[in-house]
């Protein structure tokens, strides 16, 4: 008796929680899609109090694990506002600014890192992104953190003529360029090492700038 | 007499009487007249002793008689030899040494025989030094002790007087030296540290002092002889009276004070010797910028004798320095700068003219058969300059050329070798000589697929258009070229030249078929040259439009073709065929052999009189820069086919042309050349792309068989696996790397990104 009562509450709660979750989720979603779509994630944003291009926006698609650019299906805000532990908007709206810390701790800036690249494939088969999308992409993710690289990155991208596309792998250490290269003067890079030829490249022309 | 019988002798008795014995063997060695011993008196003395040691106690004077015999040889020198010794100096101690140590071998030995019996009894049992070893321990406390080192002093000088050229006695030295070895009694410590320590110093010094003058004032070449002649008479003077122990020690010293030392100051020598003067007298005559001029230049001894081909001076050179450890290394690098500079003197020639150019190649070899010389007689064969060689070689053949490789260099060369009228003054031999050092230059150079293709590229266009002088020569050059650089290398080449010849009993089936089907003759003489794709440049094939004459050729061949296989597809590649055809002009008929593009041209005058560019080249189908091109040598070359208007030297879209009826020569039979497209843009992009192939190929080679390997790692065995074929670049596999990455065929280690793990 007992044990059927208090499941009854259990579930009573979740599917209260759930019903709130759910209602916030239809209330920026796209009926007819079934999910929300890019003008819901604008709407949400201005809720939010955030700016549409805010690094924070993509950290929270990254929490949600959202496989589509612009877009959030039921299952990945149910997802994902559950592992935040929210359940409202005002609730969401604290757990956001929260997300900037999470994503900090370094285990997890590397795998949002990559998130970041892969969100912004949009085509089936697409393995590599645009220069312009990953400059711009660049500032968003990493000039708050690597201000000089970027800039200096991002010049250089736009300049040189021998990459049309960047691939994941040269995402993924663009980041590892700044963490791990001394910044401006460059002395521990060594293009023997198994350095992406783009960073080769990089180099080669700031020392030629210098 | 027996043993009972025997008188007990007295101590005192038997000395004296044994005394006396002494003082005659002191005597005679003196020199003084005194009759020699006899038999008698020998078995006196003998017997005395013999009794006197096997005498009953307390008359058992054996010790007391080994005492005596060492008091006699200290007697003997303390009151007679030393004083001899004292007051003499110099050459004349070293002969009264002699002297005196003869004497004392000689009473020694005399004396040992009297006392026989101590010696043979006595000793044995207290375990005493024999009778020998006390007489030369005497001598040597006594006597050596005392005078070794003034001795050495002596015979150190006598030996200094010699170097300085006088003749000494050096029986005299051999026999003082004879007695610091036999002093030791076996062992040679006192030989060493009496004599040869302070001689080796004295020579360091000597000879130190020598080089010292020498390196000024005389040349490298002066230097060396000199050099040399020392090493030699030293030598001997070991052979005369050192000890020959003391030979390697000795020449060791002389090489280190005139060689080691001096070795830089001597490659490094300012000017050799008959320069210096002339500079010195230009300097004093005139103070002019002449002088200047003279003195800027810069020389340096082995760099001096290489300018100058100084053959004998460089093997002295080798010969000397390769004694002193590390002595060749500074030489080898001298070599190898000289021969990198010349080398790349050749280049910088070729760059400046276009005929040095033509004739680089062969200088290069001409360059290469000189130093390899040098390598073999002045540097006997050393491995050291070998490599110094093959280096400075690699250095300078990698250089470009006025904008051509010498890989392309190379091919051109050996086209003009195997063409025909390349090389018609030169012997089989010759020609297979120089096609043997053509082939050793190859080494040397990084890019042996830019080689491959244009050789390969030259190589079609003589097959092809039968510009071939010699079948045997062709083959010869690829064995030769398969020995250096492997079966893959050629084998593309190999197929060329077995395409030809099946190609031959083709047509001869071809011809049968002709004859056996006289319905399919196409009128017109038709061989056909059947290319296995593979092995050939890759060809574009344009869509000419062929003229109707020929394209019943093409359809009857096709036909006969499928006979004989199925399922092989036939592309045709207009721009390598010729044409003969026949021309009526106005003077006189004539034949004209052009390639099937030209001809298509002409025959297109069979139905017009006047055509204009545009229509030619709607007509025909072809690219505007083919149309240039052999409307050009139709036109504007040697022989004017066709009229041209305007009748300008160059082809423009504007112009007309018109059948020049009026042509002829003086021969009936005429070639007109179409000069061949520049192919060396094509070339390097096909290589280029090979290579891509090849590094992406090699890669996935070495990651499936290691499945997790470092960068750099990967680098350097992707550089052993293709060196064989080029050098590549970094860059260049970095890239093949990330697209493999891409691709799915690599991944980098999640720990450490300069790890790549193979995907399967």
């Amino acid at each position: 008796m007992l044990f059927l009562f208090f499941f009854s509450v259990a579930s009573k709660a979740k599917t209260k929680g759930m019903d709130k979750v759910d209602c916030l989720f239809n209330s920026y979603a796209n009926s007819a899609l079934g999910m929300i779509d890019p003008d819901g994630i604008e709407a949400l944003c201005s809720d939010l109090g955030v700016d549409y291009t805010d690094v924070r926006i993509l950290i929270f698609a990254w929490k949600l694990k959202a496989e589509k650019q612009g877009y959030f299906t039921m299952v990945e805000w149910q997802t994902g506002l559950k592992a935040l532990g929210v359940d409202s908007l005002s609730k969401l709206k604290k757990a956001v600014t929260e997300l900037e810390k999470e994503v900090g701790e370094p285990s997890n800036y590397d795998d949002f890192f990559s998130y970041a690249f892969r969100y912004c494939l949009t085509e089936e088969k697409q393995k590599s992104v645009d220069i312009e999308s990953i400059c711009e992409l660049l500032n968003v993710v990493l000039r708050a953190q690597f201000r000089p690289q970027v800039d200096l990155l991002v010049e250089y991208l736009k300049v040189q003529s021998d990459y049309k596309v960047i691939n994941l792998d040269q995402w993924v250490n663009f980041l590892r360029f700044c963490k791990e290269i001394t910044f401006p003067d460059l002395e521990n890079y060594d293009a023997t090492q198994a350095w992406p030829l783009i960073l080769d490249n990089f180099v080669e022309w700031m020392r030629e700038k210098q | 007499m027996t043993m009972n019988e025997r008188k007990t002798i007295d101590l005192e008795q038997g000395w004296e009487f044994l005394q006396k014995g002494i003082t005659k063997l002191k005597n005679i060695l003196e020199g003084l007249p005194e009759p020699q011993f006899s038999t008698e008196d020998y078995m006196m003395l003998y017997t005395t002793i013999y009794n006197m040691c096997t005498q009953k106690p307390p008359h058992d004077y054996s010790q007391q008689l080994y005492d005596k015999y060492r008091e006699s040889f200290e007697e003997y020198i303390t009151s007679t030899v030393l004083p001899s010794l004292r007051d003499k100096h110099d050459e004349f101690l070293l002969r009264e040494l002699v002297k005196r140590w003869a004497n004392h071998k000689e009473m020694d030995r005399w004396l040992s025989r009297f006392f026989r019996y101590l010696d043979c009894y006595f000793i044995a049992r207290r375990s005493l030094p024999p009778l020998n070893e006390v007489g030369l321990t005497c001598f040597r406390e006594l006597v050596y002790q005392e005078l070794n080192a003034k001795v050495r002093d002596a015979v150190i000088s006598l030996i200094d007087q010699e170097r300085e050229g006088e003749q000494i006695d050096r029986a005299l030295l051999k026999n003082v030296l004879d007695i610091f070895v036999e002093i030791g009694m076996g062992q040679m410590d006192y030989y060493e540290n009496d004599f040869e320590v302070t001689m080796l110093k004295d020579t360091a010094a000597y000879y130190s002092r020598k080089a010292s003058n020498w390196i000024l004032d005389d040349s490298c070449p002066e230097y060396m002889l000199k050099a040399e002649e020392c090493l030699k008479r030293e030598k001997d003077r070991v052979s005369h009276y050192l000890h020959s122990s003391s030979e390697p020690k000795l020449l060791e010293k002389v090489q280190h004070e005139l060689l080691s030392v001096c070795a830089n100051q001597l490659l490094e020598k300012e000017h050799s010797s008959s320069e210096r003067k002339l500079l010195e007298k230009v300097q004093h005559e005139l103070l002019s910028v002449c002088a200047n001029q003279l003195l800027e230049k810069e020389h340096s001894g082995c760099h001096a004798l290489l300018r100058d081909d100084k053959v004998d001076d460089l093997s002295r050179m080798f010969r000397l320095f390769s004694k002193i450890p590390g002595g060749l290394e500074p030489m080898s690098s001298i070599f190898k700068q000289h021969v990198t500079a010349e080398g790349t003197a050749l280049v910088k020639q070729a760059e400046d003219a276009a005929s040095n150019k033509k004739v680089f190649v062969r200088k290069v070899i001409e360059l290469h058969d000189k130093y390899l010389a040098y390598v073999n007689d002045c540097f006997q064969n050393h491995s050291l300059f070998h490599k110094a060689l093959m280096e400075a070689f690699e250095v300078f053949c990698n250089k470009g050329v006025a904008g051509s490789t010498s890989a392309e260099l190379l091919a051109t060369f050996c086209d003009n070798i195997l063409q025909k009228g390349g090389s018609e003054k030169l012997s089989d031999e010759a020609i297979e000589e120089t096609l043997e050092k053509v082939v050793k230059l190859l080494a040397y150079i990084s890019d042996k697929d830019l080689f491959a293709e244009f050789y390969r590229k030259k190589l079609t266009r003589r097959l092809l258009f039968d510009k071939s002088a010699n079948d045997d020569h062709e083959r010869s050059i690829l064995t030769k070229l398969k020995q250096q650089c492997g079966g893959q290398f050629t084998s593309k080449m190999e197929g060329m030249v077995t395409d030809l010849t099946s190609a031959r009993e083709n047509q001869a089936n071809f011809e049968e078929y002709l004859s056996n089907n006289p319905n399919a003759n196409p009128g017109i003489d038709l061989t056909v040259t059947v290319l296995t794709t593979g092995f050939w440049p890759s060809y574009k094939s344009f869509d000419l439009n062929l003229p109707a004459e020929m394209v019943k050729c093409v359809e009857v061949f096709r036909d006969f073709y499928q006979t004989k296989t199925k399922h092989r597809k036939l592309t045709w590649i207009y721009s390598l065929g010729t044409c003969n055809l026949i021309g009526k002009f106005e003077p006189k008929t004539m034949e004209l052999i052009v390639t099937t593009y030209q001809a298509s041209a002409l025959l297109l005058f069979n139905s017009s009189d006047r055509l204009s560019y545009s229509e030619i080249m709607t007509q025909l189908n072809l690219t505007d820069d083919d149309v240039v091109r052999l409307l050009h040598s139709l036109s504007c070359a040697n022989y004017k086919i066709l009229n041209k208007e305007p009748s300008t030297k160059t082809i423009s879209p504007t112009d007309h042309f018109e059948f020049n009826s009026n042509f002829t020569d003086k021969m009936r039979r005429i070639k007109i050349p179409l000069p061949p497209v520049d192919e060396k843009k094509r070339v390097i992009e096909d290589v280029d792309k090979d290579r891509r192939y090849a590094i992406d190929a090699s890669i996935v080679r070495i990651m499936k068989s290691r499945k997790v390997l470092g960068h750099q790692q990967l680098v350097s065995e992707c550089v052993e696996q293709l060196g064989r074929m080029f050098k590549p670049d970094f860059k260049a596999i970095k890239k093949r790397i990330e697209d493999l990455i891409t691709r799915d065929y690599l991944e980098r280690d999640k720990d450490n990104p300069n790890i790549f793990r193979y995907l399967a």
